[in-house]
């Protein structure tokens, strides 16, 4: 039998939901590799982060959302969310980031003797628990507190990840694929006949 | 700079105003219709889900201006915080051509006859200003229809026992069931209680020349894309410019109400759009800008008859400053419940929003609307982390998975919750910003509780296997969306601030349109009632204003 056009459209989305497998299988393998998360960051324009934040905070960001079957944070471009955001609305944030990575860094080295982009995939996950927990050597948060830091965020990787992809996070609108939501979003659609009033 | 003198001058161009204007406009009264806001239209909509009404972590896209709106909280501590309109406590309303009815939900609802005399059913509790309204539900009955018809609402009341008498079915049908209702309105009756399709100012047919709803997900909080959502910047404001007769002025922030050598309101002093002082004398000047602004225009509008301010002769404006508790919970389901019909909610109960044993009043439980991803995080139970692998889990899990009843209750009114003008802090243009202080009354968390435990009830009866609660269980400043309160209706002029006719006690030739004469806030989304009484009182001005005075 020929294929029809409904078969060819059957076996196009599954080609394409194969690649998706492909893909995030090789993210997973990135948990594991940090440097795969910010593999091309040193090409990107960046408005306001500099490169060593940017990478810091692609490990920081698939802590909060770490990618399985689904991409996490990194993938979906949350680090440049931020860094557009950082010179956009949430400019007011610029310091607590500058300091607060910081911060983070040398709680990283004071901890575990090693630069955070270093640390072993348990290693970042007991940064962060430490962080939101304001568990963290005081000596480091002199100019800004762990909490309102992390809180912050935390808040910023949630917006990036499930916010609209036209704010620069979100990519491809992995989140909404990963939540079921028909994407692009049906247009001009109409309703049934609708019910009739009753008396 | 001084303009032509006309007869009414009306400020903001919301539910009440865009209302007023257009009704004394086609009486043939010259009429200007001062608005601080812009038009927005359906065309440049961009379904911003982080930059809308409802969720404004990029700001509130409706309005105020963020930067030049400041306003002052008072906690219940005592403590003082400058907020902006981008933060919670603001208590924010939209500013734009339309106000909050761009971007409502678009629930329609009229409150019940008991809505109207709570002192005579219930007493006053202890601590609050209870009362009865001046006017009954039968006076306003008549403006109600007219603000369903005019404006058009749909939905399907005729299974609610115990909605107050109407003289017609609502213009519009309601929209075809999406799934939550095919669950819940089942769960509902096995509980023998008595769902409906809640009315909603949102086309189901064509009707006054718009199309109907086309069902996206983008409802709540966003200005509809298809201008099937119904509010006055697409019905009675174009009329109003229809007739020639009003012009309106967006941009224009009002900083004053000047009186006359008698005492009369003889005009508004404001800024233009190009922040010029401006002048605009009239004979009428109707206030309508929300329970917060319009309580401080009155009090910023000082004089040497007025020293604290229009009106405000036994220091009752701003006072009553109240809004509505959001209670209910969040069932989680196995089966799918998501079906991306917007705009999501559908059926209500009208079961508990009086006649609840020992309390005060009550409210109604709806589904609700649309909940898109990032509002969903908001429903993360405390159990669940807030990051990591389980938080996602979590979300991926029970996103399409999930229902959501929710619902207002009354709230019992207290003297020192209330809209003060602050002594320091000036806004963009220098003038004194709302200044908001008080907690509401400790009996809203016994109906808290009552809503909170009725929607658990009812979603676990539909199959949750288990419900996330919200429930108010500490007093705070409220007022939001739904403020109102703060130029309370009343017959006496030592305990209210306009009488049955919504004009000011003192100064009859100035009234207010809007939800600051609601000497209380019924069990529902105020819109509807707002509507009535901006036809109630434009009924009252075109009957009995004849050129020059009242007859």
């Amino acid at each position: 039998m020929a294929p029809t056009k409904q078969t060819l459209a059957l076996k196009a989305a599954r080609a394409h939901l194969n690649r998706r497998r492909f893909l995030a299988a090789s993210l997973l393998a990135a948990a594991s590799a940090p440097s795969l998360l910010y593999a091309g960051f040193e090409e990107l324009y960046w408005r306001f982060l500099t490169l060593d934040e940017a990478r810091m905070l692609a490990v920081l960001c698939d802590v909060i959302i770490p990618p399985d079957q689904d991409p996490g944070a990194a993938a979906a471009g949350v680090v440049q969310f931020i860094d557009r955001k950082l010179v956009g609305y949430h400019r007011g944030s610029q310091s607590l980031y500058r300091q607060g990575l910081a911060a983070l860094a040398s709680s990283s080295r004071q901890l575990f003797q090693k630069p955070l982009i270093e640390l072993a995939a348990d290693q970042r996950v007991a940064l962060v628990t430490r962080w939101e927990k304001s568990d963290l050597p005081a000596e480091t948060w002199k100019a800004v507190t762990p909490r309102e830091f992390f809180d912050r965020f935390l808040d910023h990787v949630m917006q990036g990840f499930f916010g609209g992809p036209r704010h620069g996070g979100n990519r491809d609108a992995v989140s909404w694929r990963m939540l079921g939501l028909p994407q692009p979003p049906v247009r001009s659609r109409r309703p049934e006949s609708p019910r009739r009033t009753q008396p | 700079m001084s303009h032509a003198h006309v007869n009414a001058v009306v400020i903001g161009s919301g539910a009440g105003g865009g209302i007023v204007a257009k009704q004394l406009a086609q009486a043939g009264l010259s009429v200007v219709l001062l608005e601080r806001g812009r038009w927005h239209s359906p065309a440049e909509e961009r379904k911003d889900d982080l930059h809308n009404q409802r969720t404004i972590v990029l700001g509130p896209a409706y309005g105020p201006d963020v930067a030049k709106n400041p306003r002052v909280v008072v906690n219940p501590q005592g403590a003082e915080q400058v907020v902006y309109p981008d933060q919670w406590p603001y208590q924010n309303n939209a500013a734009c051509v339309g106000g909050g009815t761009v971007s409502y939900g678009a629930m329609a609802w009229r409150f019940m006859e008991q809505d109207f005399r709570m002192k005579s059913l219930y007493g006053v509790p202890e601590g609050s200003t209870l009362d009865d309204w001046p006017i009954t539900y039968d006076e306003l009955e008549p403006f109600y229809d007219q603000a369903e018809y005019e404006l058009g609402v749909a939905g399907d009341v005729s299974t609610d026992p115990f909605k107050a008498p109407r003289r017609r079915p609502l213009p519009m049908p309601s929209l075809p069931d999406d799934r939550e209702t095919q669950i819940m309105k089942p769960a509902a009756q096995r509980l023998g209680w008595h769902p409906f399709y809640f009315p909603m100012l949102r086309n189901t047919i064509p009707y006054n020349g718009r199309p109907p709803c086309m069902r996206c997900r983008w409802c709540c909080g966003f200005a509809c894309e298809c201008d099937a959502k119904t509010g006055t910047h697409n019905t009675v404001i174009p009329q109003a410019l229809a007739t020639k007769l009003c012009a309106l002025r967006t941009g224009c922030v009002v900083r004053e109400i000047q009186l006359d050598s008698r005492g009369q309101g003889r005009g508004v002093d404001y800024f233009d759009a190009e922040n010029r002082r401006q002048v605009q004398t009239a004979d009428l000047i109707v206030v309508a800008g929300g329970a917060i602004e319009s309580a401080r225009l009155l009090l910023n509008s000082k004089s040497k008859l007025f020293p604290t301010g229009l009106g405000n002769r036994f220091d009752w404006v701003g006072r009553n400053l109240q809004g509505h508790a959001y209670n209910g919970g969040l069932g989680l389901f196995e089966q799918e419940t998501y079906d991306d019909l917007g705009p999501g909610g559908q059926v209500a109960v009208c079961d508990f929003n009086h006649g609840n044993p020992g309390l005060v009043g009550g409210g109604m439980l709806a589904t609700e609307f649309i909940r898109l991803p990032y509002q969903f995080l908001g429903w993360r139970p405390a159990d669940v982390p807030r990051w990591g692998p389980a938080f996602k889990d979590f979300v991926r899990q029970y996103y399409r998975r999930s229902i959501v009843v929710i619902g207002p209750s009354q709230e019992i009114p207290r003297f020192e919750s209330r809209v003060d003008v602050d002594p320091k802090v000036r806004d963009f243009w220098g003038i004194p910003v709302a200044r908001l202080s008080g907690a509401d009354h400790p009996h809203n968390l016994k109906l808290s509780q009552l809503a909170t435990d009725k929607a658990e009830l009812w979603l676990k009866e539909a199959g949750a296997t288990r419900v996330l609660r919200r429930q108010k269980t500490a007093n705070s400043l409220s007022a939001g969306q739904h403020q109102a309160g703060t130029c309370r209706m009343g017959n006496d002029p030592k305990t209210s601030v306009v009488n049955q006719h919504c004009q000011l006690h003192d100064v009859p030739n100035v009234f207010v349109a809007d939800a600051s004469l609601h000497v209380t806030n019924g069990g529902f989304n105020p819109v509807l009632t707002i509507m009535a009484l901006a036809y109630y009182a434009s009924a009252f001005i075109t009957k009995t204003w004849k050129g020059g005075g009242f007859k």
